[in-house]
């Protein structure tokens, strides 16, 4: 076991002492750098120094993701934008993306969690991995390549979609690591079997499978279906980017990246800090981040803190894979999306925001976004082609500003669900674990 | 010279046909003719009613999206050749037919054909008319 394994099994009391003495000198940092937290510790009348212990930081406030964008682009930052050396985006409600800031350290710091990561699941420096997630604003290709770096695999930058040339690099690089979206990695499959490629006849052994929630059923149809070892890899720009927390072999919660994010579990209606194993929202504390540290960032994913050491032997927390939110965010094929995004492209279409709802299915483990559309005495048409013409118009703003291919279809009014009144604007007919 | 049809807005679904043509029974008002355009999801129903301001306003009521537009109705003599004259006329002037349908109770021995030329409607009436076609404004 090399050094960076072995910060997975350190002994939780050191690790403790490590989080405090790193927690405080980040709120020390955040109140003494960044005017919103300044503003926000004051209105809270808490200071630095009130954090004595680590159950001391339930008295700080919380990060919400308005707060980045109310401070787009660089407010939230707590050093000189010249020690910033990357900036990664996130797609965002009304056009403006979310937007994080690195410094040097900081990447070096996310390179260590994500090199981590693929140690979790059994990858070393003789491997080699294929990187199918979208580079760019993105940040899961970057975030993934500099881990594979950082370990000292050989990386290949594919990137996302393609489907014919992974399956080429596969064959002929002889790939034995890929991550990608778990439903991208299904289509593969699909598109792999068409061609007569079995799986088993290549190199390839370990899938980390991340950015959009998936089940353990699909986990293990996907074992089955290529003789793969399959992982679940968690993360959010907001944190860091992927390798927040990662699936072990033993597969019964992924290990948090204690020693940088430092996680607690809160009520989502009263904002209480709750127990260990209890459900509720996860919010991190990034505990070494100098570009941009969040405190308490409140990610709306449900989940469940187990602080029982592993099986595998690692001494890190360990979180429930996200069955739900406490928001209306789908992620769609890796996409993340709120009903508003979809509001605000009908809008400027119509001239008013018809009632409309979307619907995701997932058909052979592809996920679909079906988006239903009432028609109003204002934009219907005598001609077929007038009312096709809209129908493609909000396939292509959709797919141009949310980056989702979506199926829309026009239906009456009146047609679409409510409830008291108020529109039902999800219907997410994924089957959850 | 233009008649008034009522388009409607359906979903591609199994009873919408039934509904509208209950609600228009229901109210006494005859339907003399009528054409589906289909797609996957969607129709839309062109109508030809008696009473069109009482027909429009039972569907709304009835939550229905329709609107009224202006279709052509021209005489067609029943006999072998006769529509393909009137096609040929309007080939010859270069107006273009966005879709049709018959009259399914014209009220006399001839038939009686509705056009759609959408922007072309009165240069396509005008043609008809020279060309010696009954052009109705109303049906009888």
């Amino acid at each position: 076991m090399n050094d960076l394994t072995l910060k997975d099994c350190v002994d939780r009391k050191a690790l403790s002492r490590i989080q405090l003495e790193r927690l405080q000198q980040t709120v020390t940092r955040l109140y003494e750098k960044v005017p919103f937290y300044t503003k926000a510790f004051d209105e809270k009348g808490v200071k630095p120094r009130d954090l004595k212990t680590l159950a001391d930081l339930a008295k700080f406030p919380c990060t919400v993701k308005t707060d980045l964008r109310d401070h787009y682009p660089f407010g939230l930052l707590s050093v000189p934008q010249n020690d910033i050396v990357r900036i990664h985006a996130s797609s965002g409600t009304t056009g403006k993306p979310t937007v994080v800031c690195y410094t040097r350290e900081d990447l070096s710091i996310w390179a260590e969690t994500m090199c981590r990561t693929l140690q979790m699941g059994g990858a070393t420096e003789d491997d080699m991995v294929q990187v199918g997630y979208g580079y760019g604003l993105f940040t899961g290709g970057l975030g993934v390549h500099y881990g594979a770096e950082r370990l000292g695999c050989s990386v290949v930058p594919m990137g996302g979609g393609s489907t014919e040339k992974q399956l080429m690099l596969i064959r002929d690089f002889g790939t034995t690591v890929i991550c990608c979206t778990p439903s991208f990695f299904v289509h593969l499959i699909e598109e792999a079997e068409k061609i007569g490629l079995d799986f088993r006849d290549t190199k390839l052994r370990i899938g980390f499978f991340g950015a959009e929630p998936w089940t353990e059923e699909m986990r293990q149809l996907i074992q089955e279906k290529s003789g793969i070892r399959a992982y679940d890899i968690f993360g959010l720009s907001e944190i860091m980017g992927p390798g927040v927390s990662s699936d072990c072999e033993c597969h019964c919660g992924l290990h948090i990246f204690e020693d940088h994010y430092y996680p607690e579990i809160l009520d989502p209606n009263t904002d209480e800090v709750l127990p260990p194993g209890e459900e509720g929202e996860i919010v991190f504390t990034t505990i070494t981040k100098k570009g941009m540290p969040l405190l308490r960032y409140r990610t709306h994913d449900i989940s469940r803190l187990h602080y029982e050491q592993c099986k595998c032997g690692r001494t890190l927390v360990r979180m429930e894979k996200i069955r739900r939110r406490s928001d209306d965010m789908l992620i769609i094929r890796g996409v993340n999306l709120f009903p508003s995004q979809v509001e605000s492209v009908l809008l400027p279409i119509k001239g008013t925001v018809p009632h409309y709802q979307l619907v995701v299915t997932r058909t052979k483990a592809m996920d679909e976004l079906e988006i239903k559309v009432e028609v109003t005495p204002d934009v219907f048409s005598d001609e077929v082609r007038s009312l096709e013409v809209l129908r493609n118009k909000i396939a292509f703003e959709i797919k141009q500003i949310i980056g989702l291919s979506a199926k829309i279809t026009l239906v009456e009014p009146g047609t679409l669900e409510r409830s008291a009144g108020k529109a039902k604007r999800v219907l997410d007919l994924r089957k959850q674990a | 010279m233009a008649i008034k049809q009522v388009s409607i807005f359906l979903e591609n679904m199994v009873g919408r046909l039934a509904t509208v043509s209950q609600l228009l029974g229901d109210a006494g008002i005859n339907i003399r003719g009528l054409a589906v355009a289909d797609t996957n999801d969607f129709g839309i129903l062109r109508l030809l009613i008696d009473d069109v301001e009482s027909g429009v306003d039972i569907l709304m009521k009835n939550g229905i999206v329709c609107q009224y537009s202006e279709v052509c109705a021209v005489e067609i003599e029943p006999c072998p050749g006769s529509l393909a004259k009137a096609l040929g006329v309007l080939r010859d002037a270069g107006v273009n037919v966005n879709y049709m349908y018959t009259v399914a109770e014209p009220g006399g021995p001839n038939a009686v054909m509705i056009f759609q030329f959408g922007d072309a409607l009165d240069k396509a009436e005008e043609i008809l008319a020279n060309a010696g076609f009954k052009v109705l404004d109303k049906l009888i």
